[in-house]
This record gives C-alpha cells, sequence and structure tokens, in this order.
C-alpha cells in the first residue's frame, strides 16, 4: 500500500478510506507533520520576525560598523565589515537553529505534547522527526535571507555570490540542529541539561568559531573548539561565497562533509530517539 | 490547645499600619529557603554559570585583541583590548543576572512553580518576597562578581587595588537592575512579553561601550547610549579597573543609586499587583 | 462571635464578576462548605479570606481582622490547603514543611520534631528525603495537607481538598479533618462533591455564578428543595423526552436529563411500581435517597458536575 499516490482520493463513496488516509500518512506524513509545525508558531511569528529583523541590523550596526570602526588593518584581505558579516549570518541563524533544537523539542514531548497528539494519527516518529527538521530548515533558510537583504543596506556584500551564504548558513544551523533535537528526545525531566548544553556547547561554539575574527589567531589549544563547531564550517563556507576567502580545496571537502554528516547523522539518531520516546 | 504562634502574633500585632499587609519582617525566612535551594542545586550549573563571561573574555580578548591591539583606557593611555572589554564583561554580567533573577526567575515562580502562591499562603507579606528575592539574586551576583574578579586577577587584567571595589559595585548595578526589573515583571502578564527582555538587554550589551569605545558614534547616539544604565555600569567599572577616577566616577554612581531608589520605590507600590490578584 | 464574616463580599476580573456580592458567617469551631461547580468563585473566595486575592468591594473580617489589611497577621492563624498544590519543588519532601513553617516564623527546633510529626500523620515518613516530583499525585495532595497544619492553624482553608484522590485516601482524609474539628479547628471546605460535603461539614452554602442561592445544613438543604427519595429511570436516549409526558403527575417533580429521567417522591419504590404497573418499562431503574446533588439540581437548573 505504500505507493499510494498523494492524489488518491481518501474520501470515496463508502466514506473515510482509512486505509488509504493511513498509507497517505505514512508516505506523506513528514510534510503534515511539517506543515502543522509551521501552523502551531503563529502566536509567536511577531516575536521570531522582530528578532529575525532587529538581530542583523544590531549585529551588523555593532560589530560591522562599530567594533570594525577599531580594527585597524584589513583581515584576510578585505574590510572588516567583509569578514564580519557571512560570519554573523551564520553564527545567528545557527544559534537560533541550534534553540530550536533544546526547550521547543524538550515541550513538545513534556508539556505541550503535540508529539504525543500527533502521534494517535498514523504518523510515525521518525516522520515527525524529518517534519520538524523540514519545519525548521524553512524559518531558518527565511531567517537567513532576512539577513541577507538587512546586509545589503549596510554595504556586507562586495559580490551577487554571497546569496549562496543563505542555504549555506541554513545547512550550518541545521547541522547544529538534528542533534540537538534527538539529544532533547531522550529527556524525561526538565532539568539542567539545557543550562548545560548552552554554556558548554552551543556558547563556545559560538564564541570560538571565527565568527569575529580568524579561527587561526587563537592559541592552538583552544582551535579545535572552532573544528568541531558547525559554525565554523559553514562561516568558512560563507566567506568563500561572499568574498572569495582563500581555502584549499580539500578543506572545502571537510567544510561540507562535516556539516552534512552533523545533519544525516543527527537525523538518524533523532529517527531513533523519537521512536524510542513515542513507541513503548 | 497551646498556640504555637503566639510570639508571632504579637509581634505582628505591633507593626505600623502601614507595613501590616505588606511586610512581617521575615524576608530571613525566603533567604533561609534560597540558601537551602543552592545546597541541594547542582553545582555544575552555579559552576559554568560563570563561564559565559570567562569565555567572552577569551575568545574577544585574546581572538579580537590579535585585530584590535590597544585601546584607549578611561585615563586616555592606551590599554590592551583584553584589559578594555574584561570590566565591561564584568558590568554585563551583573547586569544579566539580576534581570534574569529578577524577571524570569520572578515570572516563573509566580505563574508556573507557584512558589510564591505557597509563601503568601503563610504569614509571610509580599515585601518578605521581595526583599528575600532580591536578596538571593545579589548573592549569586557576589558568587559570580568574586570569581570573575579572581580570573581577572590572575591574567593580570586589572592593575589597581581599586579593583576590589568592583565587587561591591557589581552588587550595587545588580541592585539597581533587579528593583527595577522586579518593578518590570509586575506589569508581564504572558510568556512571549519574557522574549522582550533579551530584545532590550542584547543591543545595550551591544553598544554601551562594551566591545569598542563609544567615541566611533556620531554625537546624538552617544547620547543615547549615556542615558542608559549598562553604560555608567561599564565605565566606571573601567576606572575601578585601573584605578582612575574623575568627576564621571560621581555620575555613574549616582545614576545606579538613583536607579536603585526608583526602582525599590516602584517594586514596593507595585508590589500588592505583583503576588495578589 | 463568627471567626470568618463576609457581607457583599465581591470579586471582579475585568468585565467577569466572580463573586457577586455574598454574605456569610462561620462560627468557631464550625465545619462550613461552600458547594458549587467548577468556576462559581469558590476559590476566589478562599483565596480572599486569605487576603491573597484583594476585593473589589464589600467587607470582610477573619478573627476580627481585615485580610487586606493585616494580611500576614490574618495568615498566621490559616491552614491553607489550595485547590492546586503549590509544594516547593525545588525542596526535598520534609524540607517543604519546615520551609513553610519558617515562613511563618516559627523556631527551627519546634519544626523539626513537627516535621516528622506531620510526616506520620500524611503517611510520608519513607518519603521524608523524595523529591516532590517523585510523588505521586495522592501523596502530593497528602503533603500539601499536612503542610497546611504546620503553624497549627485555628481555621483550615481546603480547597477542593479530596479532588485526584483514590476513594481510600478520600476516606483516610475525612477521617483527619474530623479529628482536626473534635480539637476545635474550624473547617471552610469548598468541594463540588456532593458526599463529601454531607460528610464534612455542618452547614453549607451553595454557590452558583458567583451568588449563593441556599443555605443551611445538608440535612436542611434536601428536606427543603428536595424530595426523600428519587427514581431514576432510563428508556434509552432518543425516547427519555417522549416519556416525559407520560410520567408528568406521578411525581412530585421531574427532571429530564440526557441521559435519563429523575422523580422526585417521598416514596420511591412506590412510584417504580407504578411506573411498571402503567406498563412503561424503563431499561433501567434506580430508587435512592435524595442528595446535595438534586438540591443543586433543583436551584440551579444543572447538574454539578457537566
Amino acid at each position: 500500500m505504500t505507493d499510494v499516490r498523494h492524489e488518491q482520493p481518501v474520501v470515496t463513496f463508502t466514506g473515510l478510506d482509512h486505509a488509504a488516509l493511513a498509507a497517505r500518512t505514512r508516505r506523506w506524513g513528514w510534510l503534515h507533520y511539517a506543515r502543522y509545525r509551521q501552523a502551531s508558531e503563529g502566536p509567536f511569528l511577531v516575536t521570531a520576525l522582530m528578532l529575525a529583523i532587529g538581530n542583523p541590523i544590531l549585529y551588523l550596526a555593532a560589530m560591522g560598523l562599530g567594533l570594525g570602526s577599531i580594527v585597524q588593518a584589513d583581515v584576510s584581505g578585505v574590510s572588516y565589515l567583509h569578514f564580519v558579516a557571512p560570519g554573523l549570518l551564520v553564527a545567528t541563524v545557527a544559534t537560533t537553529g541550534a534553540q530550536f533544537g533544546t526547550w521547543p523539542i524538550f515541550g513538545g514531548f513534556k508539556w505541550i505534547r503535540n508529539y504525543l497528539a500527533a502521534q494517535a494519527t498514523p504518523l510515525e516518529p521518525g516522520q515527525m522527526a524529518q517534519g520538524e527538521t523540514l519545519a525548521i530548515g524553512v524559518r531558518l533558510f527565511v531567517q537567513a535571507a532576512i539577513f541577507w537583504v538587512i546586509g545589503l543596506a549596510f554595504g556586507a556584500w562586495p559580490g551577487g555570490w554571497s546569496l549562496l551564504a543563505i542555504p549555506i548558513a541554513t545547512v550550518a544551523a541545521l547541522a547544529m540542529f538534528t542533534p540537538l533535537m534527538a539529544y532533547s528526545a531522550t529527556l524525561e525531566e526538565e532539568g539542567l541539561h539545557f543550562n548545560f548544553v548552552q554554556r558548554l556547547i552551543i556558547m563556545p561554539m559560538f564564541l570560538f568559531a571565527g565568527t569575529f575574527f580568524p579561527l587561526e589567531s587563537m592559541p592552538i589549544y583552544l582551535q579545535w573548539v572552532g573544528w568541531v563547531s558547525p559554525m565554523w564550517h559553514g562561516t568558512q563556507l560563507a566567506r568563500m561565497a561572499s568574498f572569495g576567502l582563500a581555502v584549499p580545496p580539500w578543506l572545502v571537502g571537510v567544510h561540507v562533509v562535516f556539516l552534512l554528516a552533523c545533519i544525516v547523522g543527527g537525523q538518524v539518531w533523532a529517527h531513533r530517539t523519537f521512536t524510542r520516546r513515542l513507541v513503548r | 490547645m497551646s498556640d504555637v504562634m503566639a510570639p508571632v502574633k504579637e509581634r505582628l500585632a505591633n507593626r505600623p499600619s502601614w507595613l501590616a499587609p505588606l511586610y512581617a519582617g521575615n524576608a530571613s525566612a525566603v533567604i533561609e529557603r534560597g540558601f537551602r535551594v543552592i545546597r541541594n542545586a547542582n553545582w555544575g550549573v552555579i559552576a559554568t554559570g560563570f563561564f559565559e563571561p570567562v569565555l567572552y573574555l577569551l575568545a574577544m580578548g585574546v581572538g579580537m585583541g590579535a585585530l584590535v591591539g590597544g585601546v584607549p583606557g578611561p585615563d586616555g593611555r592606551e590599554i590592551s583590548y583584553a584589559m578594555f572589554i574584561a570590566p565591561a564583561l564584568l558590568a554585563t554580567s551583573a547586569m544579566n543576572g539580576a534581570i534574569y533573577d529578577s524577571v524570569n526567575n520572578v515570572f516563573f515562580k509566580l505563574r508556573y512553580s507557584k512558589v510564591y502562591e505557597g509563601m503568601l499562603q503563610t504569614s509571610l507579606g509580599p515585601m518578605d518576597v521581595a526583599l528575600g528575592e532580591i536578596f538571593m539574586a545579589l548573592f549569586r551576583g557576589l558568587l559570580y562578581a568574586v570569581g570573575f574578579l579572581g580570573v581577572l586577577g590572575v591574567m593580570g587584567l586589572v592593575t589597581s587595588w581599586w579593583a576590589l571595589a568592583m565587587i561591591p559595585v557589581a552588587l550595587l548595578i545588580a541592585l539597581g537592575f533587579a528593583s527595577l526589573g522586579m518593578a518590570v515583571t509586575s506589569f508581564m502578564k504572558s510568556f512571549q512579553q519574557l522574549d522582550l527582555v533579551p530584545m532590550v538587554l542584547l543591543p545595550m550589551f551591544l553598544f554601551s561601550s562594551t566591545l569598542f569605545p563609544i567615541s566611533v558614534y556620531p554625537g546624538w547616539v552617544q547620547g543615547v547610549i549615556q542615558a542608559l544604565p549598562l553604560w555608567h555600569g561599564v565605565e566606571l567599572m573601567r576606572q575601578l579597573s585601573i584605578g582612575f577616577f574623575s568627576p564621571m566616577t560621581l555620575v555613574h554612581l549616582s545614576y545606579f543609586a538613583g536607579m536603585t531608589v526608583l526602582g525599590i520605590t516602584l517594586v514596593t507600590f507595585r508590589l500588592r499587583k505583583l503576588f495578589l490578584r | 462571635m463568627p471567626v470568618i464574616q463576609a457581607q457583599n463580599l465581591t470579586k471582579k476580573f475585568g468585565d467577569f464578576t466572580a463573586v457577586d456580592g455574598i454574605s456569610f458567617e462561620v462560627a468557631p469551631g464550625e465545619s462550613f462548605g461552600l458547594l458549587g461547580p467548577n468556576g462559581a468563585g469558590k476559590s476566589t473566595t478562599m483565596r480572599m479570606i486569605g487576603g491573597t486575592s484583594l476585593r473589589t468591594s464589600g467587607s470582610l473580617t477573619v478573627l476580627g481582622l481585615d485580610p487586606e489589611e493585616r494580611g500576614p497577621e490574618v495568615r498566621a492563624s490559616l491552614g491553607v490547603v489550595p485547590q492546586q498544590d503549590s509544594l516547593d519543588e525545588e525542596l526535598r519532601a520534609r524540607d517543604n514543611l519546615i520551609v513553610y513553617g519558617r515562613y511563618f516564623g516559627l523556631p527551627r527546633a519546634y519544626l523539626e520534631t513537627k516535621a516528622d510529626e506531620l510526616l506520620e500523620f500524611a503517611q510520608l515518613t519513607e518519603k521524608a528525603k523524595a523529591k516532590v516530583n517523585a510523588l505521586s499525585g495522592g501523596m502530593k495532595r497528602r503533603l500539601t495537607i499536612a503542610r497546611g497544619l504546620v503553624n497549627e492553624p485555628r481555621i483550615l482553608l481546603l480547597d477542593e481538598p479530596t479532588t485526584g484522590l483514590d476513594p481510600q485516601a478520600r476516606h483516610i482524609l475525612w477521617d483527619r479533618l474530623f479529628r482536626l474539628k473534635e480539637q476545635g479547628v474550624t473547617l471552610v471546605i469548598t468541594t463540588h462533591f456532593m458526599d463529601e460535603a454531607e460528610q464534612l461539614c455542618d452547614r453549607l452554602v451553595v454557590i452558583d455564578h458567583g451568588k449563593i442561592v441556599a443555605e443551611g445544613s445538608p440535612q436542611a438543604l434536601i428536606r427543603e428543595y428536595s424530595t426523600r427519595e428519587v427514581v431514576e429511570v432510563r428508556f434509552g436516549s432518543a425516547r427519555n423526552a417522549a416519556m416525559e409526558a407520560e410520567l408528568r403527575g406521578m411525581a412530585e417533580r421531574i427532571e429530564v436529563l440526557p441521559d435519563r429521567i429523575l422523580l422526585y417522591a417521598r416514596d420511591g419504590e412506590g412510584l417504580l411500581e407504578q411506573i411498571s404497573r402503567r406498563g412503561l418499562n424503563p431499561l433501567t431503574s434506580l430508587v435512592r435517597r435524595s442528595s446535595l446533588e438534586d438540591v443543586f439540581l433543583r436551584l440551579t437548573g444543572r447538574s454539578l458536575i457537566d
């Protein structure tokens, strides 16, 4: 029955065709779930939009212009504004991605119980995790695009290839999101886990991701934090796209593979943790 | 039946009438609870709480310092970038901690965990609760300020014994923000409104001469920033870190004294709105 | 002299009137009930007695004091058991009792022994060191009640004390409350359970939409507003309404509910016989004594539990 096409009518003359409905859900559940997820964000849209517009303006003005004005020389061969803008785009979007992977996922199991509600339908746990990633991915993409447009007004982009920073930031953000989503689904008790995640994972990854300065200017014993941070890999790619940062081809490969591995690995893990949580 | 509450009742009966609905003179019980909670709390959380300013200092001081070089200090002489941001990070962390305790924590305990509801079923009054909670916020602030100052000392980022005064000043900054924050919380209705708090704090952090001097801005922008509290906190801390004082030192101190008086007055008037319905 | 005295007590939240000008008195040592459906204004009344909700108008004294003017002093003599447990989840079970006692300004030494005594009372001695979140719903309820006794209150306010408890736990709790009453503690109880009100209350007021619609002892209320017995018959949901016409005149009063018909009569068995003699064969039938549920139905046209 898994080959039932999306178009096949579910409501037939004999009433609701439950088998067809179930089959369709099995095939398209992740999409339904993603749509539902987006709809449920409605009340928070205004806040989210204010942040998506406010953050780029604040960070570009403070870091790009303010901090940039006391940086004495060009960085990586370009002005500080051009240097920092791709980093800020990736870092802000990826931080949002990481946050989506913590409380909202945990809350979905614990308080709002939307996963439990969805589970009463033929949706499978793995599909919920996929839908979650899709819905969040769309939001992060929109947020990245808003950042890019605002960056235009600041003169932050030297060329059109900087547009690629939008998908790159989305990918880097999902690389933060899916592993955290998988982890959050394992938590039964609201405790201090997220404090540790925020302070020991998200924040160091943000500060040591070479967002504000080239990672090489750190002592070598601190550089590894950047190497394991999706934000650094994303930032490097975004800088290549925006102002042609020189990166050897093998390292480009490392950046791409690292990010994709995080996303896929996280998704597979999430499939497991969602299933373990919901099917018992 | 002998009345175990007799001594308490006698004491309560003799309070001045303006305090009678608000205060039982027992804020220490709220503080005692706070310490019991800390004792049960996970020490890892308390320890990592002061990672944030230290990580900022490491990343920005070392990494950014390599790009920036020297920055003019409070006395006009050049100081290293790490020395420039370190006192600012202490002021910011005092602000963030105080706001978190007086806004997010208070709102959560009011609306969700019902801790205050339990307290106010007893002979505590709203003022006991407010005083106790502000004290606890200051105590946490003290822990972090001492820890962070220790890090600054080890890293050689303070050059004067006046730097020890950064601890009481951190408490003054925290008190100003905590009292005002609690007053603001009394106007809050929904969790969504909590999202507005970072929208105020983040720009203040980014622009209040924390990471670069405000001289890079046009005059009117400088004026706006100088009206905001964090700038005064940052400048004051910076002066203390090298032991340099000017007439502005008094202005900064008076700003926070005024803010605290305003905050506490407002909180007192809003106590019933905050805790009673 | 009454321990609680309310005159035209009113509480509005914006346009909504939660408590609409109620007046009542509670005598020392009395067990007084506020009976009504959810949302009738009972909890708000309780909160006003404790001074944690500010009234819109009217007057209220508790032990001769206005709780709004002298809240801490009034609450020194009160024990409060709120509808939703407000236990401190950041403290362990026994610490909840001790810290709560400290809020009353009680000495630590007294509380050390009192806490053990209360844990015993609540049958939670083994759970002394347990985290609140690790306790079952019934245990949390018992701990909340024990906590309300830490200051040996003269008046105990119990808001829906047994909601969420299993039948056995309810009976244990009722037994404890009887003992407190014997010691002279005044009980003020809100409930939407009829059996609870009948068991515990010397006197009660029935509240609906924030107003008192009747007052008296449970027996007096039943006598006044209902008959001695009730016959419940079911003809199936499609036929219940149609049967009303057939049954009219046979009983003193008839109530047609969606799922059954209630016939009020002095002699229930006799009425049931009469019904079957007429050839009206209900699917099920039941004769029982009138309860406060019937009083409430009569007074408001609605059942207590929807």
